[in-house]
């Protein structure tokens, strides 16, 4: 199978929505939206499930409910189904799913979204199965038509063909006809041995269009009569509108409103710019009365308190206090990471059209249903009559999943209160700003090891807020006071000690935090293998070995360290100042093992030369889009360790924009190098598990280039010099 | 009124002269292709040429963009050896930032046709990507590189000769096997 799925411009107007003067808006035409001339069609179109439909033109769409936010679900989703309905990819068109129960998430049951690295996973089974009874239905009306045996049939890139008669039919011939058909109950899918499409590294079909400028994100909806909305937004979390003066926000030309809402004040006006512009002559009197304002020095204190003692237990196996006091050998460390801000390159929007009877909504969305409902209950509507439509995202990282769905909420309160087509835009300052960042986490840890080196004791004590507190999500999630996502990553660790206790203390503070790209991964696995790194310098071990003692038991997350320590050269000379750093962590069922080559300036700052990756994710589908994931979830991870904090003073936050609020830039770029190991288990996660390893596998090489251990995120040149010294004493 | 000349059209715009260009292109030229991604000259996912210099459009008012000519992505040809780099690198992600690294990619070999690791550093540092394509665009302007050293020894007609004909046999066939389905 070669070649793209071509999905040009055309094709988005063919099946696009669209609004007045010819304008491309979005690109899912829903069947109850269709009019009457599409309806006329589709009774000859073939839709054999919510997944595939085939029209006479031989066109094939393809619904994918899954948001396409750079982790290419819109291009791994089609090759399971083209693995057993062998398409023609030049006719193939991707269409981003409504809101309907069929598309819900196979796995979250009750709502249709994208997160937590369980796209393939989810649809592993769902996507092939619908290729395939698609494919039955297809040859069954050939075979019916040609009075022959459908075993005899075969199908290849969109035909239908019966080698000993010579006859072929195109799929959107037969689609009439196999429109008839009942879908068979069951169907059995293709042995791995035979997957001609499934493993290869198909290039990904929105590639052109994202180069060319031509793919459509929220922010670049379109509609006539639609006006923008920026809304200013308190000054600290919880905070509300005491008075405003909208007067001069009012007189700047092309203002059409000035309305308070539950999140703030919102400036309508015809253009982005006059709004911002009007925003920003506002003036309004906050009330803050009442709230406690969060400071990131005051957390740190209140969070060290709370660590000193031991929480609530997440995992308890022997005895580990009593094994940590007979230990022959006894260390311990205190960890901190700060809240982080997701920064997605496309700041938050959402587009709302808004009628009395119904509301249209275009926005780049990881959460579809719960979008959907939130917006039915903001307008008084029903369900069916709120219709998402799900744009390109231009980043998601978690981000875009919102358990209250505030942009969505606050975009459709606007749009209630202008009456007109609107859409909101947040500021890069606004996103920022606008919380729902990975916690803050504080962690106290400590290790007992024998006289042989061996460890007999692991307590870890965890300190930070949950991100599923308050929201539909907590009853899911929550087990006796236990934030399974607080903990994921440090109460699995993989290795061999007899005696473990975690701990948790659940905070409560007024900053609202949310899933970042690895969720609690991003945290756990910083504290845990950097802790490990100590342990095995502690008894004067190389870590890959002391790591090694200790997987005996764990074959994947040993198999990934062998590879990565193989392929990087572990405990090789290097080139003159440059040490190297490991780190194994397992996340969303996938096994990730990382080395970092790094060196120190004199001026105390990091610069990581080369990371080496390997990666287990089970049977991959796409081997060049997995290997896309481990360089994004590295620079991700990378950008955090380095340079990612959000830090509060007096309840404001005090970072702005990218100029304080780094991201991982092309000079800071490392080489990467990913390696994927083979192997016939079900597929896992790829988006979110190349996060966990790279902090770890950095600080570990700074201790090795330096003797100084980096205990606090982000890694900056000032950390790094107060470490030295700290260490040199 | 502002007057604006932009991939060759001429623009007469309506609009506050302090406006940023940025804005302008987008919401009233309606030419999207250009983003939005922080408005203060740090991420580069504005970048146009101006008078063939990358500029951060969010940092050019209109008015001082009168009279200079101003290139967009939709001004750049579908098959320009960056575009079709990236294409074979399969390098977007979410692809947000990418109208504006191609952009930046494409005046750093206007000016430098062979730019080294460190020119590519220089150049392409101020225009972010938070997925981490950036091994990826290094190895695409590379390539890019290397096509337009390729396609400069060939003269031009003769390049444009060679892949069309390709493309004919394959259009050829499809059309065939359309043909093919409308008998049945
Ligand atoms: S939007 Fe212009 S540099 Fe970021
Ligand atoms: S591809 Fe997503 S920001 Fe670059």
């Amino acid at each position: 199978m070669k070649g793209i799925i071509n999905m040009t411009r055309r094709d988005f107007l063919k099946t696009g929505a669209l609004l007045g003067g010819g304008l491309v808006l979005g690109f899912s035409l829903t069947p109850q939206e269709s009019s009457g001339e599409a309806t006329a069609q589709a009774a000859a179109t073939f839709a054999p499930n919510a997944f595939i439909r085939i029209a006479p033109d031989d066109s094939v769409t393809i619904i994918i409910n899954k948001a396409e936010m750079g982790q290419g679900v819109y291009t791994a989703l089609p090759m399971l189904i083209a693995e057993e309905l062998s398409i023609d990819w030049k006719k193939v068109l991707i269409e981003a799913a409504p809101v309907a129960p069929e598309y819900n998430h196979t796995e979250w049951k009750y709502i249709q979204g994208t997160g937590g690295s369980s796209s393939i996973r989810s649809s592993w089974v769902q996507f092939r199965k619908a290729g395939a009874s698609a494919r039955i239905m297809l040859v069954a009306a050939a075979a019916e038509l040609w009075h022959v045996d459908p075993a005899a049939c075969r199908v290849k890139r969109g035909f239908v063909i019966h080698d000993s008669s010579h006859r072929r039919l195109s799929f959107g011939k037969l689609a009439d006809k196999a429109a008839l058909l009942t879908p068979p109950k069951d169907v059995e899918l293709k042995q791995p041995e035979y997957f001609t499409v499934i493993g290869k590294p198909m290039r990904r079909v929105d590639a052109r269009d994202k180069t060319t400028g031509t793919a459509v994100f929220g922010l670049d909806i379109k509609s006539p009569g639609m006006l923008t909305a920026v809304v200013a937004r308190p000054p600290v979390f919880g905070g509300r509108v005491k008075s405003f003066n909208p007067e001069k926000a009012r007189a700047v030309e092309g203002v059409k409103a000035v309305v308070q809402i539950d999140s703030g004040i919102a400036v309508v006006a015809d253009h982005f710019w006059t709004a911002k512009t009007a925003r920003d002559a506002l003036e309004i009197v906050w009330d803050e009365s009442g709230l406690s304002l969060p400071d990131t020095e005051a957390l740190r204190k209140q969070y060290d308190g709370l660590a000193a003692a031991q929480g609530a237990a997440a995992r308890r196996d022997g005895d580990a206090a009593q094994a940590f006091a007979q230990a022959a050998r006894q260390i311990s460390a205190e960890y901190e990471v700060p809240y982080l801000a997701h920064a997605p390159m496309e700041t938050l929007n959402c587009f709302v059209d808004l009628h009395s009877d119904r509301c249209d909504i275009w926005t780049g969305t990881q959460f579809q249903t719960v979008d959907r409902d939130a917006a039915a209950r903001v307008s008084g509507l029903a369900h069916e009559q709120v219709k998402i439509h799900t744009t390109y995202l231009g980043g998601g990282f978690g981000r875009r999943a919102n358990p209250l769905s505030d942009f969505v909420t606050e975009a459709v309160n606007v749009a209630k209160a202008v009456q007109q087509p609107v859409k909101t835009v947040w500021t890069r300052e606004d996103d920022i700003k606008g919380g729902y960042y990975r916690p803050m986490w504080r962690d106290r840890i400590s290790a007992g090891l024998d006289a042989e080196g061996k460890l007999t004791s692991w307590q870890h004590t965890i300190v930070g807020q949950s991100i599923v507190a308050g929201t539909s999500f907590e009853p899911m999630m929550v087990k006796n006071g236990i934030d399974s996502t607080s903990v994921e990553g440090a109460d699995d660790i993989p290795y061999a000690i007899a005696n473990i206790l975690v701990s948790l203390h659940t905070t409560k503070i007024g900053v609202p935090v949310q899933w970042w790209r690895s969720v609690g991964h991003s945290h756990t696995a910083f504290v845990v293998e950097t802790f490990i790194d100590e342990a095995a310098h502690a008894v004067g071990k190389d870590p890959y070995e002391f790591r090694r003692g200790l997987l005996a038991k764990q074959p994947r997350h040993k198999a990934v360290l062998d590879l990565v320590a193989q392929k990087s050269r572990w405990g090789e000379q290097l080139k003159a100042g440059r040490k190297q750093g490991m780190a194994v962590h397992k996340s969303f069922n996938s096994y990730v093992a990382q080395t970092a080559e790094v060196s120190v300036s004199k001026e105390g700052a990091v610069r990581v030369h080369k990371v080496v990756c390997a990666v287990d994710c089970g049977r991959v589908v796409n081997p060049d889009i997995v290997k896309a994931q481990m360089e994004s979830g590295i620079v991700f991870g990378l950008s955090a360790a380095l340079f990612g904090a959000i830090t509060f003073k007096n309840g404001r936050v005090e970072q702005n924009n990218f100029y304080d609020y780094p991201i991982l830039r092309m000079k800071d770029m490392p080489e990467v190098e990913v390696h994927i190991i083979k192997s016939d288990e079900p597929p896992t996660g790829v988006g979110e598990p190349g996060v966990p390893p790279i902090a770890p596998a950095v600080a570990n090489a700074v201790f090795a280039a330096t003797g100084a251990r980096l205990r606090q995120l982000p890694m900056t040149a000032d950390a790094v010099l107060k470490a030295i010294k700290t260490a040199q004493k | 009124m502002i007057s604006l000349e932009v991939n060759g059209n001429k623009y007469d715009v309506e609009v506050n002269p302090d406006v940023p260009l940025l804005w302008v292109i987008r919401e009233h030229l309606g030419l999207t292709a250009t983003k939005y991604g922080c408005g203060a000259a740090q991420c580069g996912a504005c970048m146009v040429h101006i008078d063939g210099k990358a500029e951060k459009s969010c940092q050019v008012l209109v008015k001082d963009a009168q009279g200079k000519k101003i290139t967009t992505l939709e001004g750049i040809p579908q098959d320009h050896p960056v575009i079709k780099a990236w294409l074979s690198g399969n390098v977007p992600q979410c692809g947000y930032c990418q109208p504006g690294q191609v952009m930046t990619a494409i005046a750093l070999l206007n000016e430098k046709s062979r730019p080294s690791d460190d020119d590519i550093d220089d150049s392409m540092s101020g225009t972010l990507c938070r997925c981490g394509t950036y091994h990826r665009i290094r190895r695409a302007i590379h390539k890019a590189s290397a096509m337009m050293a390729e396609g400069g020894k060939h003269d031009r007609t003769r390049t444009e000769g060679e892949k069309p004909k390709k493309k004919k046999t394959r259009r050829k066939r499809s059309k065939k096997t359309k043909a093919k389905g409308g008998k049945q």
